[in-house]
């Protein structure tokens, strides 16, 4: 009876993995045969103007990265400051629960939420919008993994710290992250991951722009934002161009994602 | 010869506990000597010994009453610990009393600045200064010979043992007066710990020491006094000898023939 048991559940779970891993595949074997085809040089040389991607593939990593910028250090001190400085009140607690939430918050809301704040005042889409929407995305994300990897170390490492006659600061910055740094590095190139992969915080806040720009204070341009308006064009260039931006998103996305497992893979070593 | 530290009455109540841990303890640290506390685990041997860095006030809200007396670098007269409350004195005494914990805690850092670290915490600047301390506190360690080819590696590349002589190096580093071990072998192989216990009788040359430890005969072994603690309070203190060979009070003979604890 029991190896009976025993086989049913191998065979359950085997077939609940094969059946995620077969959608898996033939998304990426679709994405590869139709986005590999579109694949030339001129995708990186032309602006979406001129049938190519350099300005949304540019845009977007330019407002990924500055809402990474300021995110890091803020996520940071702000996950310190929980583990670290906040203790066992109430408030922690709190803050912690409500970084949970935000962390599950549709993209959609943030998206619409950054639109009434700064959209609507200011009366057009602009790039700093949608750095604030991939901003306030990301934070909580950092918040919690930083939180997590302090929580971590040891306390005898701390005490030890204290021990030799290092302040309380000494003992965080020199001691505490450093020991949780592959983590804390880990947990900001996934919210990196992420949030590069966003359309929905982008699509209300910095639109996206067929032409070349790095004025944040304008109307920008998104690759996701373009896949998404491309992929509904009629002209079948314009799709084939969609299908390029899809691969070039996913190859990229996959790329930060296996970097921040070598990463955490490297500190358990 | 005065005592190095003199602890005095000492109660400790931990924070939101309603019974003290520790009840009007008095414990003599006497200069170059080592002293031992032994008892069964929740007897308060290790809140004692926190006590006597004050490194408890990591954590907010515990409670001393009583007096821990520490010499002064003159010799003549003593400064009470538990009156300190600015920071920069709580980190000037943990340099002049340091400590070893149960686990090796190596920092995340290369060897060298493992020790490097709470000299330049201290003060010192110099380049060949620092150099020439971390290859005298490594040598003190008997470790300098294992390591000394391969200082810029990570710490925690060493092994169990070469961790805790590491620990006990950073400590010497800072020249303290006093240097407190609580259980610094529990987590050591028998050869490790034949090492670490080779050096305390070294150290003692230098340093005044208290260790705490579970292992009877360790204390039996190393240290010129002893303390037997139970349930927080101090039963019985006496030379080493004296302890273990003809005890005054009944619980210790109990305790150290293995009767209980």
């Amino acid at each position: 009876m029991r190896l009976i048991l025993n086989r049913l559940f191998l065979i359950f779970s085997s077939a609940a993995a094969l059946v995620g891993l077969f959608f898996l595949a033939w998304i990426l074997f679709t994405l590869c045969s139709k986005g590999l085809a579109g694949l030339s040089l001129s995708v990186f040389t032309n602006d979406l103007i001129d049938g190519g991607l350099r300005n949304v593939i540019v845009g977007q990593l330019m407002m990924s990265g500055i809402a990474t910028f300021i995110g890091i250090p803020v996520g940071i001190l702000a996950g310190i400051y929980l583990q670290e400085y906040g203790g066992n009140t109430k408030t922690t607690e709190f803050m912690r629960d409500l970084s949970d939430v935000m962390m599950s918050a549709p993209s959609i809301v943030i998206g619409t939420f950054v639109y009434a704040i700064v959209v609507v005042p200011t009366g057009h889409t602009s790039g700093w919008a949608g750095v604030l929407a991939l901003f306030i995305l990301m934070v909580p994300i950092i918040v919690r993994t930083t939180d997590d990897m302090l929580k971590l170390v040891p306390t005898e490492l701390r005490e030890a710290g204290i021990a030799i006659g290092a302040s309380k600061y000494h003992v965080t910055m020199n001691i505490v992250v450093r020991y949780a740094k592959a983590g804390i590095l880990t947990g900001i190139l996934l919210a990196f991951a992420r949030v590069v992969g966003e359309t929905a915080p982008l699509l209300y806040t910095s639109g996206s722009s067929q032409f070349w720009t790095t004025d944040l204070g304008d109307t920008f341009p998104s690759l996701t934002v373009s896949i998404y308006n491309l992929a509904t064009m009629p002209d079948n260039e314009m799709v084939q161009l969609g299908w390029t931006g899809a691969f070039l998103l996913t190859a990229m996305v996959l790329m930060i994602n296996l970097l921040g497992r070598y990463a955490s893979n490297k500190k358990r070593r | 010869m005065k005592n190095m530290m003199e602890v005095q009455a000492l109660t400790f109540t931990y924070n939101g506990a309603t019974e003290p841990s520790l009840k009007r303890i008095n414990l003599p640290i006497e200069k170059n000597k080592v002293t031992a506390l032994i008892g069964p685990s929740g007897c308060g041997k290790s809140t004692l010994l926190r006590g006597m860095n004050r490194i408890h006030d990591l954590y907010p809200g515990h409670r001393y009453d009583g007096t821990i007396n520490l010499l002064n670098s003159d010799g003549e007269a003593y400064t009470d610990i538990l009156t300190i409350k600015k920071e920069a004195e709580l980190i000037r005494l943990r340099q002049r009393v340091g400590m070893i914990f149960q686990k090796p805690t190596p920092f995340p850092m290369t060897i060298f600045e493992n020790i490097a670290y709470g000299l330049k915490l201290s003060g010192v600047k110099k380049r060949t200064q620092i150099e020439e301390v971390v290859e005298q506190s490594l040598r003190d360690a008997a470790l300098w010979g294992e390591v000394k080819d391969r200082l810029s590696l990570d710490a925690r590349s060493l092994s169990g043992g070469q961790q805790q002589r590491l620990c006990i190096a950073r400590a010497i580093a800072l020249k303290p007066e006093v240097i407190l071990f609580d259980e610094p072998t529990s987590a050591l192989d028998p050869i490790s710990t034949l090492a670490i216990e080779e050096m305390i009788s070294v150290l003692r040359e230098q340093y005044s020491i208290c260790i705490v430890t579970h292992n009877m005969q360790q204390a039996a072994r190393i240290s010129d006094f002893t303390g037997f603690m139970y349930l927080g309070e101090m039963v019985e203190f006496d030379k080493t000898e004296t302890i273990f060979m003809k005890p005054s009070v009944k619980q210790t003979e109990d305790y150290i023939s293995g009767r209980f604890g």
